[in-house]
């Protein structure tokens, strides 16, 4: 199954849930009415959430940074020495 | 360890004169206990990077390293393509030119198929022990919004979609390569959700990412549209 059929699922199926709430009244009809609204604040906040926690983890690699200077130069001195044209 | 296997690297240059150079001594370096071959997929470099090309045949041996150039530049999705048609190996493996994919890690990626038998191995920035230098905070935060969107829509079960750092079982990168229309930035997203939908075996290893040294970016302004219409493309086709 294609894979936005099962998310267009999971949707009717909330559809469903909230349609079932209305009609049930369980919850006072004023909150269930405002619950799509509610879920897609949910949705939006953790997206944001999830955004802001990759970027206060995002992973860095200063000290890769340096070995690869060195591999730099390391490489050049080699090819230099083989007579390939690496400028310098 | 099982030393039959052959390894082609696809490596696609543009203007890459100096770090083609460089990229491939760290790869003899780093892979000197392998059977690999280095395909070069060159569009043409006003630069030059053709003659440091030629120049290494000579050191090396035109038969591990070959240059496959074309005319003009025709861009990346299809330079893995030409590249692949001529590759000999069992096993592809496909990086960048710039050194922002180190040779040092290849031997992790080969030693992951070896163990779990794998079709794809992938490189990923976004895990322990992995990361990426030279990003500013723009950068950081575009690539963040596009994982967080890419795995909430796409769910492709890999944690580094836009990395190109990968390794292929030859005839499952035939296969995928095929099925994939996207090109620019959203063809590597592609090409691992299309092999994930496909029931693919895909494993990661950790990669390190520094931003390039010499030479320039080739990707376009206009990538946050063409990454988002790639996406919606990729939500309803796959
Ligand atoms: N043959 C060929 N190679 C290309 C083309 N465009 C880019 N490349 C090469 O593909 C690799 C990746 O390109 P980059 O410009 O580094 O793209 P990027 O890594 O997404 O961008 P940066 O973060 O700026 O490095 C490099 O080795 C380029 O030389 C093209 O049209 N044809
Ligand atoms: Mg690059």
């Amino acid at each position: 199954m294609k894979h936005f059929l099962k998310l267009f699922v999971l949707l009717l199926a909330i559809f469903a849930v909230w349609i079932g709430l209305l009609e049930a009244s369980v919850v006072p009809q004023g909150y269930a009415l405002l619950l799509p609204v509610y879920m897609v604040v949910v949705l939006g906040c953790y997206g944001i959430l999830m955004v802001g926690v990759g970027l206060m983890f995002f992973p860095t690699c200063p000290h890769e940074a340096e070995l690869l200077q060195k591999d730099i130069v390391e490489a050049k001195e080699f090819l230099k020495k083989k007579g390939v044209d690496v400028g310098l | 360890m099982n030393k039959k296997n052959k390894y082609s690297i696809i490596i696609p240059t543009y203007n890459e004169r100096l770090n083609i150079a460089l990229i491939t001594y760290l790869i003899f370096k780093h892979l000197s206990e392998f059977c690999f071959e280095i395909i070069i997929v060159d569009d043409g470099s006003p630069d030059g990077t053709q003659d440091i090309v030629k120049q290494l045949q000579q050191l090396y041996g035109e038969d591990r390293i070959l240059l496959r150039a074309r005319p003009r530049k025709l861009g990346l999705g299809t330079a893995y393509c030409y590249g692949l048609s001529h590759a000999s190996g069992d096993f592809v493996i496909i990086m960048d030119a710039d050194l922002s994919h180190h040779p040092k890690y290849l031997p992790s990626f080969i030693k992951k198929q070896m163990e779990t038998g794998a079709s794809i191995v992938t490189g990923t920035r976004y895990v322990k022990k992995g990361g990426v230098h030279g990003w500013n905070l723009m950068r950081k935060l575009t690539s963040r919004g596009a994982n967080v969107l890419a795995q909430t829509f796409l769910r492709p079960g890999v944690s580094d979609l836009t990395g190109s750092f990968r390794l292929y079982k030859k005839s499952v990168l035939e296969d995928v390569i095929s099925s994939v229309v996207s090109k620019g930035y959203v063809f590597q997203m592609e090409m691992i959700v299309r092999a994930a939908r496909k029931g693919y075996h895909i494993e990661e290893v950790p990669i390190t990412f520094v931003d390039r040294v010499f030479g320039s970016s080739k990707l376009g302004g206009s990538e946050i549209v063409e990454y988002l219409k790639g996406l919606i493309y990729l939500f309803f086709t796959t």
